[in-house]
């Protein structure tokens, strides 16, 4: 296949990635985007494969080795459950970076596969490419692996903070363009290899001061660098398909990292440098005054609900824990065959990552015209009889309209205290993960349902 | 004068950009998580690079450094390929519309 051919299926399989994105404007025509995808990926491997045209032994092995991933891969998309959907995620991204600096170590090895010269004489424009590709990928290896065990618990979702540590990470940033440079002038593996070694470490201390809740911002800048590394090799191979790829996953990225911060009503930067938790410690357990609170039982919530004409339910990350959204789902559906309109709301950043919420109550087989998002439902509540609140917190507080000295000041929040009673399923008076007390469980219409999330929401069942 | 080959990839790379931006603001908000997930399914087309790496060569030094980083990177990107594709696919299964309506 000449080389002009192949360009026309790469730019071919790049328009149906396109596609397979465009596709996701509406869960109608998602899926016949996904089979878009499929195919412009077919594409692309079949079209790599007549290119290179040297059916030689390697061919095998590429099949061999495809297969074995392949069925990892299967084995993984089949088994996971939907609520570790954030650390397979994470996980994946870590995958991408580390195959983008397996390509460019390649291509540095032997350029003369590529088309890039000669070892020690290679294009200056070819290996500024490839840097920035094995760079870029580095850095998302190794922050989506801490962002993957913060998230799978096995690292404490605490931020990890110590002195000078934004001046550490400015240093290694600025040495890793030096060392670009050098490299550039001399040609000199070493600092090809020192590169890559620096960009793990900075991706690793990039991501170490970022919280738990933190994380759908991770997950999506981590995105975002996933699609940079491959535009990055994309330059280097000269391959259209991989250059319209990294750019449409990492503008996609982007654009999800600015919706997240914007649901936090924080500055990117704010988030990427360091936790509320870290910054605003003082002002939490120093006031903690006893407030009365009104606390119920399954019973007195079941009999709030089936007496209600409207019931507004709003998920967060305690349901995703909890494993609650199948027990949620019969619940409503008692409750409809009682004739009450229920309708779920659900915050931008609730749950690790964009769109949790969403896939969870999905997996529980509620209809997706029944779930709407913060602006869509928010006038609402005034009209609502219940709000249930169901593992949500600190976007449900209404100190983010009231109290400027608050640090979640101005986050846009559900304002779930305008129903006439609000049911809040917390298993203690604990703050969130902002550290600040949520003002809604004080309030005269709320009633707070101590139990695990899944468990009140069963017991509610038996009672109604 | 002739134009260089690069400021054609960089056209792409910066229209790629802005059809992303558009297309990414008109996805729905509630398929956000499989947004990520195929945008994490196709970004593995880096594969290509790695196919040709672990081609080059010929049959009797097929296992050289160079090779062996090209295999390597093919599990990977497989992995995301497959993985990626299908948990995208599982997920869009479950967005269904309310039946009686």
């Amino acid at each position: 296949m000449t080389a002009n051919l192949s360009a026309i299926f790469y730019l071919i399989s790049g328009i149906l990635f396109i596609l397979a994105l465009r596709g996701l404007s509406s869960p109608e025509t998602s899926r016949q985007g996904n089979y878009f995808g499929i195919a412009g990926m077919t594409i692309a491997i079949v079209v790599t494969f007549l290119t290179v045209g040297s059916f030689n032994l390697g061919f095998v092995y590429i099949l061999i080795f495809l297969l074995i991933g392949g069925s990892i891969g299967a084995f993984i998309a089949f088994r996971i459950p939907m609520t570790a959907m954030p650390e397979l995620v994470a996980g994946f991204h870590s995958l991408v970076g580390l195959a983008a600096v397996f390509v460019a170590i390649a291509a540095f090895l032997k350029p003369e596969a590529f088309n890039l010269g000669q070892v020690g004489n290679i294009k200056l424009a070819s290996l500024i490419e490839m840097s920035i590709g094995a760079a870029v990928g580095a850095i998302t290896f190794s922050g989506s692996v801490i962002a993957f065990l913060k998230l799978q618990g096995i690292m404490s979702g605490a931020p990890i903070t110590f002195k000078g540590q934004h001046i550490l990470n400015l240093i290694i940033g600025i040495s890793i363009f030096i060392l670009v440079y050098f490299l550039c002038k001399s040609q000199l593996s070493n600092y090809f290899w020192i590169l890559i070694l620096t960009s793990f470490i900075l991706g690793f201390l990039l991501i170490i001061p970022i919280g738990g809740a933190d994380m759908p911002v991770v997950i999506s800048m981590l995105n975002s660098y996933s699609g940079w590394a491959a535009a990055g090799i994309g330059f280097t191979l000269e391959n259209s398909a991989l250059i319209i790829t990294g750019a449409l996953v990492g503008s996609s990225g982007a654009i999800l990292s600015y919706i997240m911060c914007k649901g936090m009503n924080r500055s990117f930067f704010n988030v990427i440098l360091g936790g509320w938790g870290a910054t605003d410690q003082p002002s939490t357990s120093a006031s903690k005054e006893q407030k009365p609170v009104k606390s119920g039982n399954a019973d007195d919530a079941a009999f709030l609900m089936k007496n209600a004409s409207s019931v507004i339910i709003v998920p967060g990350y305690g349901m995703a824990v909890a494993q609650a959204q199948h027990a949620l789902r019969e619940m409503v559906d008692a409750l409809k065959k009682n004739g009450v309109k229920v309708s779920y709301a659900i915050h931008p950043v609730a749950g690790r990552m964009p769109g949790h919420m969403n896939v969870l109550l999905a997996e529980a087989n509620v209809p997706y015209d029944e779930v709407f998002e913060l602006d869509e439902i928010n006038n609402d509540f005034a009209n609502c009889d219940v709000a249930y609140v169901i593992g949500a917190n600190d976007v449900t507080n209404p100190v983010a309209k009231t109290d400027p000295q608050s640090p979640i000041y101005g986050m846009p929040v559900l304002d779930v205290e305008k129903s006439k009673s609000v049911l809040f399923v917390k298993r203690s008076l604990s703050p969130g993960y902002a550290g600040i007390d949520n003002d809604l469980f004080y309030r005269d219409n709320t009633l707070m349902l101590f139990a695990d999330a899944k468990k009140m929401t069963e017991d509610i069942i038996k009672n109604l | 004068m002739e134009i260089d080959p690069f400021i054609f990839r960089l056209s792409i790379f910066i229209l790629s950009i802005f059809v992303g931006y558009y297309v990414v603001w008109s996805v729905t908000p509630s398929l956000h998580t499989p947004l990520m997930s195929v945008t994490n399914a196709i970004s593995s087309v880096i594969i290509v690079g790695a196919i040709i790496a672990a081609l080059s060569g010929t049959s009797e030094k097929i296992f050289e450094i160079s090779n062996i980083f090209g295999f390597l990177a093919i599990i990977l990107a497989a992995v995301n390929i497959f993985g990626g594709f299908l948990v995208t696919q599982r997920m869009l299964q479950m967005y269904k519309k309310k039946k009686n309506k």
